[in-house]
Parts: structure tokens; sequence; C-alpha cells
């Protein structure tokens, strides 16, 4: 009996020494030159594979790093710019410090300034109230409040507001990887440079109808009459389709297009709070020319 | 034993309401708006400026390409503005409206009611009239007609199928033409077999038309290349591929079109419509509207001028119920509703559905009890609780592999679930966007 278990003993390690040296030999031919710094980068990125750098994963991100010679185009969202110093020290590159951004969701067409006209019951998914209709309110360009965004962000940084029903960014949790971006079937939310302080100034409305009929929809839309292009000081606001748009890398966050807006479409987010009448007119008294003005301004 | 489709099918309640109805001709309206983009293609491009003077059935805007239709004025009067106005889903579209003065139309269109028998004899002349006359598949698709009587190359058609199913429950304008306008719709379709070459045509009729099947089977025995065949009553047999499977009993590939089988469907509003162009000048600026509902104080079927506002219309019936909680385009099972009952008649308006409030109601989706149902009901054989699932989850591929593509967007799976699912909701969405993927593969 005994001799018996000692034979099987023996013999199954004597298979398993053959097939590992099999497998040794296999493994050496067979064997796949991989570059070592893509385990390394990997190692280095946040592991979400969200896929917000535009590659497959961040392996993927990975790889396309090693391969390429600078670090032109590369960037993981949500590691930002400390993330990309790491990866650059490891691969022993420069990398240009590139401005860390968020999704910015622009309508602000909550109950009382967009009427509702309608009454939407079919499937609660955005993409296919934007394929039926113009949505249960006049303007064909604003929020549908079905929250595809909310679903499709892997952070959970999006949350519909129950009052305005409106999504909420939480700027804690954004990582800009543009998720809601792409899943927004009325591109709504756009990812906008954080700015200084994290303040920004934006128009917080698309719809590309004439004045009239964007107004006669909603109260805080743009109707696209000009007076911030006007305004702007730094050129940084242009009118197309009836709508304003304000490019983030030109805008020095004056604030000036904001208090000149008749609909109140331009939003500024993370400011003080203003001064007063009074003590703004003191301080354009002190303030002897507008250059001196203007530095003031974008230093806010 | 009446022929039928093979597999799936639904048999909602019919609630032909105004089948009795008369068809009535409308007064003509104040002022028409007529949209640009009326059939399936690239919108017309307008050949008339703000001002201009136009009679009732001059061009207004003329095809754009090989897809799409000429477009005529279906009043007299002065052109107001060539502009985006808010069309049926609340959308700006674009669009020619024009006062009305009048009712002068163009000298060239024979307004005699005396039916015509002389078929102009060479296909060619056909064509041209029907693509002049800007006509498009009456039932609802608003397919340019010309372009679907000139088969690709290498395809023969064999036999011409004329649609008169009408398997939308409460819609009956296509009974009334059946009934009224019988032996004009019977020259329609000898012209539409000499545009095509074909020897033999069938009109495919529901059962619950009896009338109209007696009437018809009455005219076409005069003409024995013309058959009349009964149906039995089940949705959606007015389904281009259900309707072929039913008459003539083949089966269209998935991803083919009818002229892979041979056959060739058309509307009998389409007939209708080709009858009056080749043989009495007409384009298309008028059809048959059904307004129905139960709540409806006097549903019927009215002969309108493209254009009209379908407040208008709605006003004819009796004037919009006090317990309307729905207006549809169309029929209850493929219509749309509408948020601006302001937009007008247009080519492929087939009927006007006014629901009330206990028929709208919309119940809450439950889960899916796994029960298949919707699969028995698919008339193409497809999964919907699958289809559906997948669109949730956007698995494009897994979309295209379970033939997403072929759903004919019936709405079968979502009337039978049992838990309220909106299954064609989804599938639809999932279908836009395999299309969408399917398209930029091939650029």
């Amino acid at each position: 009996m005994s001799t018996l278990v000692i034979i099987t003993i023996i013999s199954l390690c004597a298979i398993g020494i053959v097939s590992a040296v099999i497998l040794y030999l296999v493994a050496q031919k067979f064997k796949v030159e991989e570059d070592p710094r893509i385990d390394i980068v990997e190692g280095l990125l946040p592991g979400a594979n969200c896929g917000g750098c535009g590659y497959p994963g961040c392996r993927g991100l990975a790889e396309a790093a090693v391969k390429s010679e600078t670090m032109d185009g590369i960037l993981c969202p949500v590691g930002g710019a400390e993330t990309m110093n790491k990866i650059a020290a490891a691969l022993g590159r420069e990398v240009k410090a590139q401005a860390p951004k968020i999704a910015v969701v622009r309508c602000n067409g909550h109950c009382e300034n967009r009427p509702r006209t309608s009454v939407y019951d079919g499937a609660r998914s955005c993409a296919i109230e934007h394929s039926l209709y113009v949505g249960d309110t006049a303007c064909g360009f604003g929020c549908l409040g079905c929250g595809d965004c909310v679903t499709a962000c892997p952070f959970d940084a999006i949350h519909m507001d129950p009052v305005s029903s409106l999504p909420v960014v939480d700027e804690q949790k954004c990582v800009a990887c543009g998720a809601c971006v792409k899943a927004c079937p009325r591109n709504i939310i756009e990812l906008r440079n954080k700015g200084p302080k994290d303040r920004r100034v934006f128009v917080c409305c698309v719809n590309k109808d004439k004045g009239g009929i964007a107004r006669k929809a909603c109260k805080a839309a743009c109707i696209g009459c000009g007076k911030c292009a006007k305004e702007c000081p730094f050129g940084a606001i242009t009118v197309e389709n009836n709508l304003a748009y304000i490019d983030y890398s030109l805008c020095r966050l004056c604030r000036k297009c904001v208090s000149v807006c008749p609909t109140g479409a331009i939003h500024e987010v993370n400011f003080p709070p203003r001064k007063t009448e009074t003590e703004a007119e003191k301080a354009q008294a002190v303030t002897a020319t507008p250059q001196t003005t203007r530095e003031t301004d974008s230093k806010n | 034993m009446l022929k039928t489709f093979k597999i799936g099918g639904v048999h909602p309640p019919e609630n032909k309401l105004s089948a009795s109805e008369n068809i009535q001709v409308l007064p003509v309206p104040e002022k028409v708006i007529i949209p640009l983009g009326q059939h399936i293609g690239a919108p017309a491009t307008p050949v008339v400026q703000k001002g201009d003077k136009v009679k009732a059935g001059q061009l207004i805007a003329q095809a754009a390409g090989f897809v799409s239709a000429n477009i005529h004025s279906s009043v007299s009067g002065t052109v107001l503005s060539i502009d985006s106005v808010t069309d049926a889903a609340g959308l700006s579209k674009p669009a020619i409206t024009i006062q009305v003065e009048g009712d002068e139309w163009i000298p060239e269109i024979d307004r005699s009611s005396k039916p015509e028998h002389q078929i102009p004899s060479s296909k060619e002349e056909i064509l041209k009239a029907i693509a002049a006359a800007g006509i498009v598949g009456m039932g609802g698709a608003t397919f340019p007609t010309q372009v679907k009587l000139t088969p690709p190359p290498g395809n023969k058609a064999e036999v011409l199928i004329i649609n008169g199913v009408e398997c939308e429950p409460y819609l009956t304008a296509d009974h009334r033409i059946l009934l009224e306008k019988g032996e004009e719709i019977l020259v329609g379709v000898q012209i539409l077999m000499k545009a095509i070459e074909v020897k033999r045509a069938i009109i495919g009729i529901e059962n619950n038309k009896k009338d109209a099947i007696a009437h018809l089977q009455q005219l076409a025995a005069k003409t024995p290349e013309i058959e009349i065949c009964p149906l039995k009553v089940r949705y959606p047999q007015g389904g281009e591929k259900q309707l072929i499977q039913a008459t003539i009993k083949r089966a269209v590939p998935s991803g083919a079109l009818p002229i892979a089988v041979g056959a060739v469907v058309q509307n009998v509003g389409t007939a209708l419509a080709v009858y009056e162009a080749v043989m009495k000048n007409k384009p298309l600026i008028e059809r048959v509207v059904t307004v129905t509902g139960k709540s409806v104080k006097k549903p019927g079927n009215f002969l309108c001028r493209i254009g009209t506002p379908i407040s208008q219309v709605i006003e004819a019936a009796g004037g919009l119920p006090e317990d309307t909680a729905k207006v549809i385009g169309g029929g209850p099972m493929m219509g749309r509703a509408m948020v601006n009952i302001d937009s007008p008649v247009m080519k492929g308006t087939s009927g006007i559905l006014l629901i009330n409030e206990r028929e709208a109601s919309r119940k809450p989706m439950r889960n899916c009890i796994r029960c298949s149902k919707c699969v028995s009901a698919c008339p193409m054989g497809l999964e919907p609780y699958l289809l559906m699932k997948l669109s949730q989850f956007n698995l494009l591929e897994r979309l295209e592999e379970e033939k997403v593509m072929d759903c004919i967007e019936c709405g079968s799976c979502s009337f039978t679930c049992p838990s309220d699912r909106p299954l064609l909701d989804y599938i639809r969405l999932g279908k836009a966007r395999t299309g969408a993927m399917i398209r930029s593969r091939k650029k």
C-alpha cells in the first residue's frame, strides 16, 4: 500500500518537473518583448480606465506615452498635472503644465425660467427624448433633465438637482474625463479651464434660435444681442448663430460681460460677492487709467 | 382560410370610428405653411421668393438630389415668407408660408371628375410625370415614389403589390378612398404596372373592410391582371415585408429591398396620386386625412390641402375635446405625439388621432419577467427584450449581430409587454446608433 503512495508521489513530481521545464522553454521561445516602462507608467496612472484621455483604458495611455517621443496630446485628466509630472519624470521627459479642466453645464432652464409646455412620459433617457421631439419645454437646445450625464459619470461627480431638474457638477469630484460631454445628446456640457482659484465666467446657454424665439422659450436664454462681445476688452467673446461664446483661453475674468447681459445668461462662479454700487464707484475713482483697471480685474 | 404573414403580429382593438364617413372637402384655409422637407431625403430648394404670386399646383420648391421630391403650392396667393417654422415636434424646420387669395389653379390641371382610362404608353413619360408631381409614399413613410419605381440595375420586378391594408387602428383614409375613388385607383395601379413593366398586380386589403373588397372585386372584374387579395386582420400587415409575405409568400432577406424577391409595394393613396398626376396633371397638393378619437364629436375623413394647419382640420371634426391628453400624427401604433397643433398637414399625414386622458396614461415601467411575449409578437423574428438591454448598455456590435437594423419599428413589442416596458423607445435609439456606426464604417 505504502509503495503505491510513494510511486504516485514520485510520478506526479516527475510530471510536474517535466512540464515546468517544457513551459519554461516555451515561455523563453515565445517571449513577447515589451518595454518595461509601460508597466511603470501604468502603475503611476489612477487605474480608473475611464477613457477620458481618449485611449482605451490606462494601459492604452501608458503604451502611447512610452511610444511617443514627446508628451504632446497625452494627458490623464483624472490624475492631472501631478500624475503627468510623475510620468514625465519616469520617462525622463519634460511636460508642459496643462491647466486643469472641469465639466460645465451650459443651461439654466429651470422650471421658473423655462416653463414646461408638454409632459414627456416616455422612457427616461435624454437620448430618446431628444430623438423624438423638442422636449418638454419650447427650447430645442436646452437640458432635457433625464440624467444621461449622471448615468455616464464614472466618478459620481454629476447629479440632478431635484428642484431645478438640471445637472450640477461636483467640483471636488469632477476630473474632466468628458464622459458626460459625450453622453449629452444636446451638447450642453463643455470641458472648460477650471480657472485661477476655480473662478470661471461662461455663457450658460446653448440656444441658437433668434433672440425673440429663444427668449420666449426661456427667460435666461442667450438672445445673441452681442452686448457682451462689445463690452469685452480682450476679444474673448464671439457671437455666432445668435449665441455668445466665451473663449476661456482669452477670458481674463474681468466680469464686465456679466453685468451687461440683459438676460443674465452669463454666469460667474466662485467669485467673492461684488462690491456695492458706491464702493465700486469709489474704486473706479481711485484707479486712474483703464489700463490699471484691467490689470486689477484680471488679478481677481 | 385568409392569407396573412407568417410570424409575430398583434391584434389591437380596431376602433375604426370614421369608417362610414364620406370624404369631406375641407375649405381652403387663410394661410398655409408648406415645409420643404416633407419626404425622406434632401429637403427641396425653394424656387419662389417672398412676395411672389403663386397659383395652386405651381412648383414652389424643386427636388434637391436623387432622393428628394418636388413641392407645389396647394393654394393661390402671395408668398409671405420662406423661413423656419415650428413643426409638429416643436423643432424649427424650413417652410414656405403662403397667404391665400382666392382659389386659382394652374390651367394645366384637369379638374373635371370624369375618370380617364387612356394610359400613356411610354414608361419614361410616366416616371417623369410622377417625379414632376412630387409624389411620395402616402402611407406615411414618404419615400419619393419615382425612386422606388426605378429598381437598382440587375433587379427585375415581377409583381406590383398595392397596400390597402391600413392595419393601424383608428385610421380610415385608405378605406374611404378605396370606396370612393376605386376606379381611379385601378387606373393608377395600371399606370404603376406599366412604369415597372409587370404583368401582375395584387391589392392587399384587410378583411375588416369587406365593403371595399367587394367594391374593388366588382371593378377589377374587367382587368384580370389585377387581383384583389383579402387578408386576415393582423398588425403590422401594412409593413412592406409582411405584406409581401402575406400576398405572394416570399420572404425578403434581412437587409435586402423588396425588389430582391421581385416585388414593388405601393400604397393605395400613392396609386391615386399617381393617377391624378399622370392623367390629370395634378401634382400632390391635397390628401385625405382621418381625424378621429373616442372623444371627438364628429370623427371623419377630410380632403385637405397640404399646408393646412392641423388645428383647422381638428376644428372641422368638431373641435378639440376637453379631455384630450395627446394629439398624435398618424395612427396609435406608429404615430407620433405632437406638441404644436398649428403645424401643417404634410404629404405623409394619414391621420390625426386625439386620445383622451384615460387612453394616454402610460404606466410606469416594471421589471422584465422573461415571458417572451415580445419575441412571439415581433413580426421580424427579433428578440425585443434583448435588443432593449443591449441598447441600454450601448453594445452596438451586439445589436448589429442581433439584426437590430431589421426592426421595422412597428411597436408590437411595446404593445404586448405586460410590464409596460418602453421596448421600442430603446430599440429605436439603438437602431439609430447602430445605423450611424455602420455608415461611418463604410466611409
